[in-house]
């Protein structure tokens, strides 16, 4: 017996109504996808959904006290919350250089810093990213 | 005092100003960058989730990973810049004499100019913009200070949270508080849909069950000291709150995403001419307002969907600006006023000569589907699927077809 589930894609702004025709935990096919990548979500979405993380992250000693990261690719939907509490629980050294991985094995993707957070110098405010004309 | 002297003053650090310096800079103009945050980056530096840069990379970045790569870019070309500087006053002496006046950390500076490019961004519409009545305790925010404080300096504004406004900015900072595990108890919206995509609805919201309540407003915030509790009232087709619909909902936080105005208070002093529908000044195809050789761009011209359009704008500004410093004489164009036809709510450029090709960024006033927009004056169209205010239409117009419109108006209008 096949049974119609519906989605709204996710990959694009125009966010297309998918109605995937499955039988049991087999996908049959999709409608109403507007390109071949909406096809491919509602596969996915379908046999294993999957979602990228986005988050920060403490930094000691940065002159900010935050680094802002992201999941090399999406992991599965059900683990993203346990992720969250991983990454939640650690603390990073400055400096942190953008592009850094901040975490391996993070089911099955990598943590990346997506900012970079100098080491803040005693009695320096944040002004690393500046070149100051005015300094005498 | 400290007293310097530049080609162009960039004011405001953002995407905009950041493109429109490091324009100025390669096209061999001394350029001063102004900021008033502890740091570049503007509006992406908070935001960690992807959407930017799609057309200016050709890659989906986080918010962080795309105003970096600006940032490195200015300070690789050389662009001089100043963090924690406030700009007080700009006095324009004559078309190339400036002086703009700056609280910084080094002091109170004089600076002189003979271009300004003004990308002071926008503000965010605040609870009293929006009606929101009742108590004050603490813990109502606007969607970017809650941003900042968690995603920049790792504070939690709140555990239990009511957003009022449903655009993409409240969807995201729903999603955003929820992965935190912050409990967020719903999303309110005043009008019968909401005003963020569906894809946004379908990846902030129901991934974590959040309610959205379409239809419903925020009558009343209770609390003494921090926020206790929000009222929800139902609202009719007039708007209007229907009696007896009242309920309470337990929150300990208030995040008003309600969007933004451009910010243009220093500028205005100036004497620019503004424009209602934009809330921005009126700008010519150079991007120059009404002062000569006073640039505005980016949110400070006209709140932009994608920040690749800030980009754009301040780019094309800074590039017109080292043409016309060249060898200045006040120009003698008899310029087209642009003009809003049916279903247009805003459009710039307002001004434009039709000797060259310009970019027109416009927004309808109610969604429509297979539409055109049309200039009523040279009976040119472009055909749409779709058209909605939630989404900037970008729209490249040849310098012929701007010419052929004769009597110093065009007219753009959406047309079926």
């Amino acid at each position: 017996m096949n049974r119609i589930v519906e989605y709204t894609c996710i990959v694009c702004p125009a966010g297309c109504l998918l109605r995937a025709e499955v039988e049991g935990d087999r996908f049959v096919k999709v409608d109403g996808a507007g390109c071949q990548r909406g096809v491919e979500y509602a596969k996915q979405e379908f046999s294993d959904p999957r979602r990228m993380v986005f988050t920060v992250v403490r930094v000691r000693n940065g002159e900010l006290p935050t680094v802002s990261v992201k999941t090399s690719k999406p992991i599965p939907k059900s683990n993203v919350s346990n992720l969250m509490r991983m990454l939640a629980s650690i603390e990073l050294e400055a400096p942190v250089e953008i592009g850094e991985v901040v975490m391996r094995n993070a089911y099955g993707a990598e943590v990346i810093a997506t900012r970079r957070v100098s080491r803040r110098e005693p009695g320096k405010t944040c002004e690393t990213l500046v070149s100051n004309p005015f300094k005498q | 005092m400290v007293e310097k002297e530049y080609d162009v003053i960039v004011i405001g650090g953002g995407p905009a100003g950041l493109s429109a310096a490091t324009k100025a800079v390669e096209n061999g103009l001394k350029t001063l960058l102004l900021e008033n945050r502890e740091m570049l980056g503007g509006i992406p530096f908070q935001c960690v989730h992807t959407g930017f840069g799609i057309h200016c990379f050709k890659e989906d970045l986080t918010g962080c990973e795309f105003i970096t790569r600006l940032i490195d870019r200015a300070v690789e070309k050389g662009v001089e810049s100043m963090v924690k500087t406030h700009v007080l006053n700009i006095q324009v002496h004559s078309a190339l004499e400036k002086t703009v006046y700056a609280a910084s950390p080094k002091g109170f500076l004089k600076i002189r100019a003979e271009a300004i490019v003004y990308a002071a961004g926008a503000r965010e519409r605040h609870q009293y913009e929006v009606g929101l009545t009742g108590d004050r305790p603490d813990g109502v925010y606007t969607a970017g200070e809650a941003q900042a404080l968690m995603d920049v300096y790792g504070v939690m504004p709140g555990r239990r949270i009511v957003i009022l406004g449903s655009g993409d900015v409240g969807l995201i900072m729903a999603r955003r508080l929820a992965m935190e595990k912050a409990e967020v108890k719903a999303v309110i919206e005043i009008l019968p849909y909401p005003g963020g995509l569906t894809r946004n609805i379908v990846q902030c919201l129901n991934d974590f069950n959040i309610p959205l309540y379409l239809s419903h407003m925020v009558s009343g915030v209770r609390g003494s000291g921090r926020v206790e509790k929000v009222i929800v009232t139902r609202v009719g087709e007039d708007m209007k709150p229907v009696d007896g619909s009242e309920f309470e909902l337990e929150c300990d936080t208030v995040i008003v995403s309600a969007g933004l105005k451009p910010d243009i208070d220093i500028l205005e002093k100036t004497g620019v001419e503004t424009d209602p529908a934009t809330g921005g000044p009126i700008v010519n195809e150079f991007y120059e307002t009404s002062v000569p050789l006073v640039f505005a761009v980016g949110n400070a011209l006209v709140v932009n969907d994608l920040v690749d359009y800030n980009v754009e704008q301040g780019e094309a500004a800074a590039t017109h600006a080292s043409k016309l410093l060249e060898d200045y004489v006040s120009p003698r164009v008899e310029w087209k006023r642009v003009e809003r036809g049916r279903n247009l709510r805003l459009i710039v450029p307002q001004l434009v000569s039709g000797d060259r090709d310009v970019v027109f960024y416009s927004r309808v006033q109610h969604p429509e589907d297979n539409v055109q927009l049309a200039i009523r004056e040279t009976g040119y169209g472009k055909r749409f699927p779709r058209v909605k205010p939630a989404e900037m239409i970008r729209i490249r117009i040849p310098a012929e077809e701007l010419a052929k419109a004769h009597r110093g108006k065009i007219t753009f209008e959406v047309v079926r």
